[in-house]
């Protein structure tokens, strides 16, 4: 049997060349999926990978969808550096579309150039009130973050659905569940012409300089970082633990918001039941892809968004269910973790000495 | 007089009933989590298995026409769910937190898959078994005896984990792993493959809640049916305090809630019902804070070793 060496320092090359690894095998992984199922995996793994990159507005759906999860995935890698581990992102980002769409709910005529504003402000203020809560919990009554976070999605789900079929519902919807569509003051201005890309897109790509910058050059980075690798020494030179569960749970819960907001006023125009394809679940996975780097998250959220889109081409011309990017999602991290050994350990195998030993 | 009474206890009676078959997958899922965790592995996939279990079972049930080969097949499509977990966590030594979470987005993404033909199909159900004299005695009767056989192995098998952790050897073997897996080692069990026995069982019990979900409770498959249980009975673990006889304490509490908002929701009191549904969400949230205010009881109770990896030095 082979036997686990623990390298002094993490290996820079596997733990850059994992995340690729982990994408090449969960392709293979799919064609023996799709094979099974009876399909070409040549065809199907082509539709899924490649297809939505070959065309314009394949492209800027891409865009569109990698933006709530590299927005999202960034505010989360901040969180998991420290071992703050906030899963809810799905119920802040509701949060975040609920606070900053229902200043366009009410404001349906409005015209004012503040009303966006407004909104990506009020939408990442809403974000982090769904943040705030786990926070408070976990530094309060030491609760565990991670159901508590979770709970609350469930929480601002029924929210949001008890609100489009209520009092916000579109009183000339004809009785379908959803609001008004955001005013033109209320709604991110399109880039193409006939494309879904949006403003929202500038706003997401900037996100990724910004965190790097911090997480690199600045105290609170450096702190983040020593606090999760070594939380007892980081203890013993001052860090606060509540402080940093409180500030990366605030960063991850602003930025789910302001996903949602971005999402509800960019892409949709308006709420409704379901605004969300499971981005902040999804957006654990871009995290992890991403080696928590804030670069690396951007490459992976994209990389993620082709599946994506590529799912739901498959589903509308090969007729796969798109389900099967689910399945994806959940395999990749698998052989992202499992790769992640490779980044700590050594593998030795036996020598003549050693079994003789 | 005697009347009223008996109106009253009549009315009673049902809601106890659906009570237990609401707790039941709870009941389940917590204990498999429980001996899991006492190992000191902390799997956080439940929600991924249940929904394994659930749809595996279905599907099997659809395909065979035997819901009892449905059980059995949920409750092994579990158990093969947590092994990739185990060999993720205790052979390739991933970090628990997150292998959990990607066991439960796999495990979301493959139900979804395998029962895209089956949604909208419906299946015959296990009924409840029926003593002869003891489940025709009045109101206790049908309360106590007139359960499917299901509640009852739920409430024998955390019995049985009660008294396999307390009173077995190898269950104290168990405990021994998941307060000091070193020493343990150092004393020679075989601190991974005990660990793999207990997430086995874990994932064995969950995907048997989830097939009780599909296959019994409802019964039909639906994507996410499960809505969160696995995390409640993550909760359950907590708020026990890791002792089997508290998870059916808060199992039927759980049970109780769910049923109570159901029943509020049908009377029409006026509140939305997407309020009363958040009610088991808000309570576990509840619960936890009142179990975890007292750290100094969380940490005593909690296994030492919980969500530590451990490598054999030698």
């Amino acid at each position: 049997m082979f036997r686990l060496e623990p390298r002094s320092t993490r290996s820079y090359t596997a733990a850059w060349a994992s995340p690729v690894l982990a994408l090449v095998l969960t392709a293979v992984t799919g064609g023996v999926i799709f094979m099974a199922m009876g399909k070409d995996p040549g065809a199907a793994l082509y539709l899924y990978f490649v297809e939505p990159l070959t065309t314009g507005s394949g492209l800027s759906e891409v865009a569109v969808k990698a933006g709530p999860l590299v927005l999202i995935g960034i505010g989360l890698s901040f969180g998991f550096r420290a071992g703050v581990w906030n899963i809810g992102a799905e119920g802040q980002y509701i949060a975040g579309a609920i606070a900053g769409g229902g200043l366009a709910v009410y404001w349906h005529q409005s015209e004012s150039a503040l009303l966006l504003p407004a909104m990506l402000l009020l939408g990442t203020i809403g974000g982090m009130t769904c943040a705030a809560i786990p926070a408070l919990l976990k530094t309060r009554f030491n609760a565990n973050e991670i159901l508590v976070s979770l709970m609350l999605v469930y929480v601002a789900e029924l929210l949001l659905v008890h609100l489009v079929q209520g009092p916000w519902r579109n009183p000339q919807g004809w009785g379908f569940p959803g609001t008004r569509m955001f005013p033109d003051a209320g709604t991110l201005p399109l880039l193409l012409r006939g494309q879904r890309l949006h403003l929202g897109s500038v706003i997401v790509l900037a996100a990724p300089f910004i965190a790097w910058f911090v997480l690199a050059r600045t105290r609170f980075g450096f702190r983040i970082k020593v606090f999760g690798q070594a939380p007892l020494a980081a203890r013993h030179s001052g860090v606060s633990s509540g402080r940093i569960v409180w500030q990366t749970l605030l960063i991850g819960g602003g930025l789910a918001g302001l996903a949602g907001v971005i999402e509800a006023a960019g892409t949709i125009g308006q709420l409704m039941p379901k605004i969300s394809p499971g981005y902040g679940f999804t957006a654990i996975i871009v995290a992890f892809l991403g080696r928590l780097h804030p670069l690396g998250v951007l490459l992976a959220g994209i990389a993620i968004a082709v599946t994506y889109i590529g799912g739901e081409g498959a589903q509308i011309s090969a007729g796969l269910p798109k389900a099967v990017t689910g399945l994806f999602q959940g395999i990749i991290l698998f052989y992202l973790l499992a790769f992640d050994l490779f980044t700590r350990y050594r593998i030795v195998l036996p020598t003549r000495d050693t079994i003789q030993e | 007089m005697t009347e009223l009474i008996l109106a009253s206890v009549l009315t009673v009676v049902p809601p106890i009933m659906t009570m237990m078959t609401a707790a039941t997958p709870l009941v389940f899922a917590a204990t498999g989590e429980l001996i899991c965790e006492k190992s000191g592995v902390l799997n956080l996939g439940v929600e991924g298995m249940m929904l394994i279990g659930a749809v595996f079972g279905f599907a099997t049930a659809a395909v065979t026409g035997s819901a009892s080969l449905g059980l059995l097949a949920a409750a092994v499509a579990g158990m093969l769910a947590s092994l990739i977990f185990a060999v993720l966590t205790l052979t390739l030594l991933s970090n628990q937190v997150a292998t959990g979470l990607a066991l439960t987005i796999f495990g979301t993404g493959l139900s979804a898959l395998v029962g895209f033909d089956y949604v909208g199909e419906t299946i015959e159900r296990i009924g409840t078994v029926h003593l002869p004299f003891l489940s025709d005695i009045p109101v206790i009767g049908r309360l106590v005896f007139g359960h499917d056989p299901l509640v009852y192995l739920g409430i024998l098998v955390l019995l049985g984990s009660g008294w396999f952790l307390n009173h077995s050897r190898w269950g104290m073997v168990l405990r021994a792993v998941g307060d000091s897996d070193v020493s343990a080692h150092a004393i020679g069990y075989p601190v991974v493959a005990i660990r793999f026995a207990a997430v086995s069982f874990g994932g064995l019990m969950a995907g048997l809640g989830g097939g009780y979900l599909s296959l019994i409770y409802t019964p039909l498959w639906a994507e996410n049916m499960t809505a969160g249980r696995g995390w409640i009975a993550l909760a359950l673990v907590v708020f026990a305090s890791w002792r089997p006889g508290r998870v059916l304490f808060g199992a039927i509490l759980f049970g109780g809630i769910t049923i109570a908002q159901l029943n509020a929701q049908a009377a029409g009191l006026g509140i939305p019902a997407a309020f009363m549904s958040m009610l088991p969400y808000i309570a576990t949230i509840v619960v936890l804070v009142l179990i975890s205010r007292d750290a100094i009881r969380i940490r005593l109770n909690a296994p030492a070793c919980l969500g530590k990896p451990f490598r054999a030095e030698r």
